[in-house]
């Protein structure tokens, strides 16, 4: 057996590579003028979003751009010395279990609760909504005539079986559905509603809002639960089998002689343990302003949550105005849990 | 008598530990630091949770836990034929094709599973291409006949074994190659055709590689969450999921992640028991390949291309014609920075694991003790833990140690450090080590176990101390196993997506986490662009791979 000298080296230089590798610690974080942003949004609007906050303030975004959940328990474990200032996520659920948890800081600012509305934002200023998605039913208009399906409650009549197509139960979209009806109708009563809903699908859920719109298209199932946006981007395509789908596929939105139709928000707060807070407030009261609001709704076609913001987004403002349920938002936060206990146990997957 | 025998549990307790040495020490050392995150989750097994617990028994767990298995078994059955057939194929005969099918059989690896699972899914479905090109043709509409659903536990599983499969024909392929002409000619002499040689002869001495192989995928295949919730199949990890996450209960979550860890611990310890106390050594002379004819020659052929047209071509084509499709989706100039990022973590991680691995399986074959040997089953667990629940378990301690490690130097020092580890690049290094330690753990150790113990003693008889040993003698036998491990570790961070999601720094995004923001999003075509150059990134190392398969058959 030869022993070669090259092994040597090449054992020695595995080891630098890692000496050098265990320092390649994160670029140490300025203290003064920046912003620690974690959000669970991405679009491609953003980065003009965020570039004029920067301009307006001469503060830097430094930002981590991932899942909702994940940050969420990062900002947990990182506690007291954590660097992050604001978290951005989307669903309310998700922000009332982080108030719950004790992350976001309460925040009083004349500004941000005179512009949104309170129904869409936390009452001791925990979390603030900036942008609202509907959740509504799409259907195909050569099969179905849209005041067939004015309620919620309609979708679980038992002549729709075998013709609607959703998402699985466990997705924030369909459990603050489940738990708007809970809140309207009481739990035996969403129960049955849900029972209903799942002995109606066309095929076992699975997929996201825009494969379901997709199948009605092509005739797996005759009825979709979608949030808005996901058709709206599909109606700003120019490719052909989309301006095809806009034509045969159609909206209503639900409840509009009751309650109203369900809406979600995405939004967030200040942290309670922000390193830089006046960069956080201000970040806050700039994503509620004009500019900020247009670009942060627009980002996701959806709409703002700053009454008389203009849309500049010719396809959402085509849908006019609707009623929107009023229920304060935190409340479906509260009963999600209820919500999947359901869907479990009538075997909505 | 009681007292005779705590005496002696005792002083057997005490002879175990002495025994350990220096070498010992720091690998059980290095196997508690991977441990940690692992115990992190295990630990919730001490809290009660109890209405979670009998929610799920009532509703969906027993099916979750059926679906779970039947996709193990699949995707055991999947990786296995695959792997090792074209492995046997590609060593022990020669036909048209033989040398591009050789390495061709590893581009998979380059395939992320959940990036295979998008672009199939596009093009099966109803609304997709081929079924839209078939109610063209046959004028039939949607529900007026059958066609396969792809998002199924079927689905699932094909998905999988085509992404996973290369772990098992890696290794089974070196094991074959390693095989000794004198054992194939006996077994000819005594009579074998050449389906006995490799039934009888080949398979059972290639056994640990095989099993280890599939080992891999298997624990990959528990740990998956990016596929499985694509398609909608709910598995075990589905339950841990919905748990933590829909019904706001990380405890029980925390309790079913240590579930599925104790059925992968039962999984290895069988693969133990398999492996028994075989030590397999021979004369490395090379088998002359046969040379295939006709329609066996084509029947090859066609075998060994399946896998890989199916998990590299078709789906890298279906994302170019995404991609292609989509005018708007582009990367600018923030793929340097994509690329970048992805390269050093990969690279970084990779050397780091093969270290470690090379420690731990080195420290339990020169100990050997038990607390070594046991520690070093413990410390691969890791990579059947489903990536979320890892990272959870990697941040709780992390930000525990680093929140005091702030608070101390703030009240010694009066300086303001932060958090030094959570959220730095070492956080991270750290994660991959923990999840993809099995990777590097697995080959090296099967590579290992190609050296014998003679070879050992011969050397530690010339007066090597053990360190040296490793250095000039195994690591010259065993470069093409930690060649095989660095560039599989490398891959496979490339192509981690959750704890690189919830760990990363600022600023510091990586093609896969750009991938799946797209397609989280339902954007698939825009995701279709950071998948490719993830893909073609992939190639590179794959193809130093390659090349170090192309010379280990050189050389015998």
């Amino acid at each position: 057996m030869q022993l070669t000298p090259r092994s040597d080296l090449c054992l020695r230089a595995i080891l630098s590579g890692l000496f050098l590798g265990t320092f390649l610690i994160g670029e140490a974080l300025a203290q003064d003028k920046v912003l620690n942003l974690y959000t669970a949004r991405h679009y491609s609007t953003d980065e003009a979003f965020y570039t004029g906050y920067t301009k307006a303030t001469g503060i830097k975004i430094n930002r981590i751009e991932g899942g909702e959940d994940a940050l969420f328990e990062r900002i947990k474990a990182e506690g007291a010395n954590g660097p992050a200032d604001v978290f951005l996520t989307v669903d309310v659920a998700r922000l009332w279990r982080a108030e719950q948890a004790g992350i976001f800081a309460p925040l009083k600012s004349a500004s941000l609760s005179k512009r949104i509305p309170a129904h869409y934002r936390d009452a001791e200023g925990h979390w603030f909504g900036f942008s609202s998605r509907a959740r509504v039913v799409a259907y195909d208009k050569n099969k179905i005539k849209p005041d067939e399906l004015a309620r919620y409650e309609d979708l679980a009549n038992s002549k729709w079986k075998g013709e609607i197509c959703t998402r699985p139960s466990s997705h924030p979209y369909n459990l603050s559905l489940i738990s708007s009806m809970i809140i309207h109708l009481g739990e035996e009563k969403a129960a049955g509603w849900a029972r209903g809903v799942a002995a109606n699908l066309a095929r076992p859920p699975r997929g996201g809002d825009t494969d379901q719109l997709r199948a009605v298209d092509v005739g797996e199932c005759a009825i979709a639960i979608s949030n808005h946006y996901y058709y709206v981007r599909i109606m700003r395509s120019d490719k052909p089998e989309d301006r095809s789908l806009v034509e045969k596929v159609k909206l209503v939105w639900p409840n509009q002689g009751d309650r109203g139709t369900h809406v979600n928000i995405s939004g967030g707060g200040m942290l309670q343990n922000a390193p830089n807070r006046d960069a956080a407030v201000k970040f806050l009261e700039y994503l509620a302003s004009d500019t900020a609001q247009t670009y942060f709704a627009n980002g996701n076609n959806e709409w703002p949550t700053v009454p008389g913001v203009k849309l500049a987004n010719p396809q959402l403002e085509s849908f006019g105005k609707f009623k929107t349920d009023s229920i304060p938002l935190a409340e479906l936060g509260k009963t999600q849990a209820a919500a999947q206990r359901i869907a479990d146990q009538v075997g909505w997957k | 008598m009681t007292g005779a025998i705590a005496l002696r549990a005792r002083i057997s307790a005490a002879h175990i530990f002495t025994r350990l040495g220096w070498l010992g020490w720091v690998s059980i050392a290095t196997a508690a630091l991977v441990l940690a995150p692992i115990v992190a989750v295990v630990s919730n097994v001490f809290q009660s949770s109890e209405t979670t617990w009998s929610h799920l028994v009532s509703t969906v767990l027993p099916d979750y836990i059926w679906n779970t298995l039947l996709l193990v078994l699949l995707v055991a059955a999947g990786v296995a034929f695959f792997g090792v057939l074209s492995a046997w194929l590609v060593t022990a005969y020669s036909f048209p094709g033989q040398r591009l099918l050789e390495w061709a059989l590893v581009l998979p690896l380059a395939m992320p599973a959940y990036v295979m699972a998008y672009a199939y899914t596009d093009w099966l479905q109803a609304a997709g291409p081929v079924q839209t090109a078939l109610r063209e043709i046959t004028g039939l509409r949607v529900r007026e006949y059958w066609f396969p659903e792809i998002r199924s536990l079927p689905g699932a599983a094909a998905m999988l074994s085509f992404a996973l499969y290369p772990y098992v024909y890696l290794l089974s392929r070196t094991a074959f190659l390693d095989q000794s002409r004198t054992t194939m000619e006996a077994a000819r002499l005594a009579g074998y055709g050449s389906w006995g040689r490799f039934w009888h002869v080949a398979l059972p001495l290639a056994r640990t590689a095989i099993v280890a192989g599939t080992a891999l995928a298997l624990m990959e295949t528990l740990a998956d969450f990016g596929t499985v919730s694509y398609f909608a199949v709910n598995t075990f990890t589905t339950g841990i999921y919905r748990a933590w996450l829909s019904l706001g209960d990380p405890v029980a979550a925390g309790q079913l992640a240590t579930c599925l860890l104790v059925f992968v611990l039962v999984m290895l310890f069988v693969e133990r028991l398999h492996r028994g106390r075989a030590l397999y050594a021979g004369k490395r002379t090379p088998m002359p390949p046969q040379s295939l004819r006709g329609w066996r020659a084509l029947a090859a052929c066609a075998f060994c291309a399946t896998p890989v047209v199916f998990g590299f071509l078709l789906p890298a084509g279906i994302l170019l014609a995404l991609a292609a499709n989509e005018p708007e989706a582009r990367l600018g100039p923030r793929v340097y920075s994509l690329v970048t990022n992805t390269f050093t973590l990969a690279g970084v991680a990779a050397v780091a694991a093969v270290l470690v691995a090379l420690l731990l399986a080195y420290a339990a074959r020169s100990v050997k003790s038990p607390v070594v040997e046991g520690a070093n089953r413990l410390a691969v667990l890791g990579y059947a833990l489903p990536g979320a629940v890892l990272a959870v378990g990697i941040l709780l301690p992390l930000g525990k140690i680093d929140n005091a490690i702030a608070t101390w130097m703030h009240t010694q020092f009066g300086v303001k450090t932060g958090l030094l580890l959570t959220g730095s690049m070492t956080g991270l290094i750290y994660a991959y080590l923990v999840r993809f330690l099995a990777v590097g753990f697995q080959t090296v150790e099967a590579g290992l176990s190609r050296v014998t113990t003679s070879m050992d003693d011969a050397a530690r008889s010339l007066g090597l101390s053990p360190a040296r040993t490793l250095a000039r003698v195994h690591v010259p036998i065993m470069s093409g196993s930690i060649a095989t491990a660095a560039l599989l570790v490398f891959v496979d961070v490339m192509k981690e997506l959750p704890a690189t999601f919830a760990m990363r720094p600022f600023n510091f995004d990586t093609l896969a986490v750009e991938a799946y923001n797209l397609a989280k999003d339902e954007r698939i075509a825009e995701a279709a662009i950071p998948s490719l150059v993830m893909i073609g990134i992939a190639l590179l190392p794959l193809i130093l791979l390659l090349r170090q398969i192309a010379c280990s058959r050189l050389n015998k």
